[in-house]
């Protein structure tokens, strides 16, 4: 079965080109099968390309499928060959299983909206970009995913381009995350340079052996890659663009901006954790920005009023919590994070999408309220979600994959009590945030009514993924829990264990206590604050620290002052530009020849023999006299 | 008695201008026709001029063949007058100057 690797990559973009080009002539139905059809399909295949990868293939051995030599100029020759590891494989899982489920979803939420066919169209691009990426075998191939990705969701934000705010909001996704790829394309010439090949397998062994730890070519190539990382990963201080990008439709936040794309950070450094290890100090890095993001994101996620600006916020901070595991080499923790973070916060998305669209498009949680009985199916699902956002300990997904992280940030060797804290801290926002927006949208009384009942093609999706959000996360218990490792013995095929230093069952016990009274206060205080409390329709932004937090501590204000003001004002102060008016006063010069010449054009046939008759007089003295 | 070559080049180049003064200054245009005519033949006076101060008969088989040429631009140029009336209803030279820059 992994012979038929590629047909998963080459689904989605088949899906992609026929709804690209006959779209407009299908009806609605048909682009729905095909659309939808492709990513189920490519779901299909990837189940049984993973039972084949895991039944015949205990020891994990990365499967490499090469399909054609893409460029070969003087040895540079990168090729189109995917290269399918432990690694790509769960995101793989993740692309096409939540993918084909938010599909399916997608063609009820969409089924009035103009542009049906052109939104699966973007969307299976989507997926096809998305898979590039994580299968790619080399930085290339790689790259061109990961510049795929971003232009999808370019795409996706500005979908309903009629409002110029949402054009405004794709500009700066596809700007903001720019200035992370370059960094990140830079970083790659350096690996070329110094390897003269761009595949990734290639580099990674070889660079233990040719860059010294903690040498500075090292350091300054994993400190350029992180730049991409964090771009695409929303972190800070490049995470301004996805609380924007949120004027996407609701299934396009759940696939890209919550559970796929976003995550590709965690993918790249995942991937290219050799070079992270030769350089300690990024990778300390690397935790630090994790740690910072998840206090700066999750302290904004707490006074949003709209429900998927919560949802954005709390995005940016779980994937704080991914680079947190990341930079103390707990890299099957920040896998199994980023997995479970996909189910719920995807399933989190969808379900806020359900009551977004059932309202009449509205964003406003305070404009909610008392949906649990009206909406069922949603309310519960949506519960298992929060649950397992918030890691209320024992029976949640969230919990385990949670826990590790935190465990880890203080257990492993590159852990610290700081990061420790940091999570707890975290942890307690993140169960406020959640509970608050679970009790201002389906608790109280009723602010709005329902004006229709979702389907099953909307239901079944937040089934699925509530039934993943908590079984998911029995694939791997603690030491002292059941120690079931079925998910880090699979991610360690491909790479390395974990280093602990603390150790004992007590101290993992105590933490593990901690962390579960930790997010159970902060479901508490949620409670005491916002259950069946009589809100105002919007609860005003009074003070200037509510009004910082809810600005996302004012990094916009910051970068429109120290970036976007300057530039604005140059641009308007040269607006004639200064070297461009030597090219334009040779062009009016040209022009006024012109003028000149045409003159003397003037139709008299009189004029044109009078010239004739000096030219040839001239030419007759020249010729004589000279 | 021969007449000097000077007194047949210069009577040759008078009419040349005389021809020329008429194409520039009459805007009928069978008057410029006729001047061109004037011009054809101070051209071709000159040539019998220089070919019998030299004795050969080059100058007049130049002369013929300006002459077969002449009657060949006569009868296109009278065809271009016709078809100037016809669509301006005047000889004017300078109304037709539609072809300006």
């Amino acid at each position: 079965m992994s012979e038929l690797l590629w047909l998963i990559v080459a689904l989605p973009f088949a899906g992609s080109l026929v709804l690209a080009l006959a779209g407009k002539s299908l009806p609605r139905l048909a682009a729905a099968m095909i659309g939808v059809g492709s990513v189920t399909l490519s779901a299909i295949l990837m189940l049984f390309v993973c039972l084949d990868f895991l039944h015949a293939n205990p020891a994990g051995t990365p499967v490499h499928q090469m399909l054609w030599q893409w460029i070969n100029v003087s040895g540079f020759s990168p090729a189109i060959a995917f290269h399918l590891d432990s690694v790509s494989l769960t995101f793989v899982f993740v692309i096409t299983f939540i993918g084909a489920l938010i599909h399916l979803y997608s063609a009820a939420f969409m089924w009035k909206e103009d542009g049906f066919a052109r939104f699966f169209s973007y969307m299976n691009l989507f997926i096809g970009f998305m898979l590039l990426l994580v299968l790619a075998d080399n930085f290339l191939l790689l790259y061109m995913g990961w510049e795929g990705v971003g232009l999808c969701s370019y795409l996706l934000i500005g979908f309903w381009y009629k409002d110029p705010g949402n054009g405004y909001a794709a500009r700066k996704a596809f700007t903001v995350t720019r200035v992370g790829d370059t960094a990140m394309v830079i970083g790659l010439f350096i690996l070329f340079t110094n390897y003269h090949t761009l595949n990734i397998q290639d580099i990674l062994q070889a660079a233990p052996h040719t860059w010294a730890p903690g040498s500075t070519i090292a350091i300054i190539t994993a400190y350029l890659l992180l730049g991409g990382a964090i771009g695409k990963s929303a972190q800070v201080p490049l995470q301004t663009w996805l609380p924007d990008a949120m004027a996407a439709p609701s299934p396009v936040s759940a696939l890209i901006h919550a559970a796929t794309m976003v995550t590709a950070g965690v993918y790249l450094i995942a991937r290219t954790h050799v070079l992270f290890e030769l350089a300690p100090i990024v990778q300390t890095t690397v935790a630090i920005i994790g740690a910072v993001t998840l206090i700066v994101a999750g302290m904004s996620a707490l006074y949003q009023h709209d429900i998927k600006k919560v949802l954005a916020y709390s995005t940016i901070s779980q994937i704080g919590y991914m680079f947190v595991a990341l930079g103390v080499g707990a890299w099957s923790a920040a896998l199994f994070h980023f997995m479970i973070h996909a189910f719920f916060k995807s399933l989190l998305f969808l379900g806020a999408g359900s009551v977004i669209a059932v309202l009449n498009n509205e964003h406003n949680m305070f404009k909610m309220g008392g949906l649990w009985k009206k909406m069922p199916v949603v309310f519960w699902t949506f519960l298992i979600g929060a649950c397992a956002l918030s890691a209320l300990p024992l029976i949640t997904a969230g919990f385990y994959s949670k826990d590790e992280i935190i465990w880890q940030a203080y257990a492993s060797d590159k852990g610290s009590i700081v990061l420790w804290l940091t999570g707890l801290a975290g942890a307690f926002i993140t169960a406020l945030y959640t509970f608050r927006m679970v009790f201002l949208t389906f608790f109280g009384n009723a602010k709005a009514e329902p004006t229709y009942r979702p389907g099953v093609a909307m239901t079944l999706p937040l089934v699925v993924l509530a039934f993943l959000s908590f079984a998911g996360g029995f694939i791997q218990l603690p030491d002292n829990m059941g120690h079931v490792t079925l998910f880090s013995q699979f991610i360690q095929h491909t790479l390395p264990t974990t280093v602990t230093t603390a150790s004992g069952h007590a101290a993992e016990w105590i933490a593990q206590v901690i962390a579960a009274i930790v997010s159970i206060a902060g479901l508490a205080l949620a409670y005491r604050i916002y259950y069946n409390k009589p809100f105002p329709a919007a609860e005003p932004v009074r003070n200037p620290i509510q009004r910082f937090f809810f600005q996302g501590w004012d990094f916009d204000l910051v970068y429109d002052k120290v970036i976007v003001q300057p530039i604005v004002f140059f641009s308007r102060i040269d607006k004639n530009d200064i070297i461009d008016q030597f090219y334009t006063g040779l062009a009016s010069i040209a022009g006024l020849f012109n003028k000149g010449l045409a003159a003397t054009q003037n139709g008299k046939l009189r004029w044109y023999a009078m010239a004739l008759g000096i030219g040839a007089v001239i030419t007759l003295t020249i010729l004589l006299y000279a | 008695m021969t007449i000097p070559m000077e007194y047949g080049l210069l009577l040759a180049a008078i009419l040349f201008c005389i021809g020329l003064a008429g194409v520039l200054v009459r805007r009928d245009v069978i008057f410029m026709l006729m001047s061109v005519e004037v011009m054809l033949n101070a051209a071709g006076l000159a040539f019998i001029v220089g070919g019998a101060a030299r004795g050969s008969a080059d100058g007049q088989v130049m002369f013929i063949f300006i002459l077969a040429m002449a009657a060949a631009e006569v009868s296109v140029g009278l065809a271009l007058i016709i078809q100037l009336y016809q669509k301006f209803k005047t000889l004017d030279a300078d109304s037709a100057s539609q072809l300006n820059g």
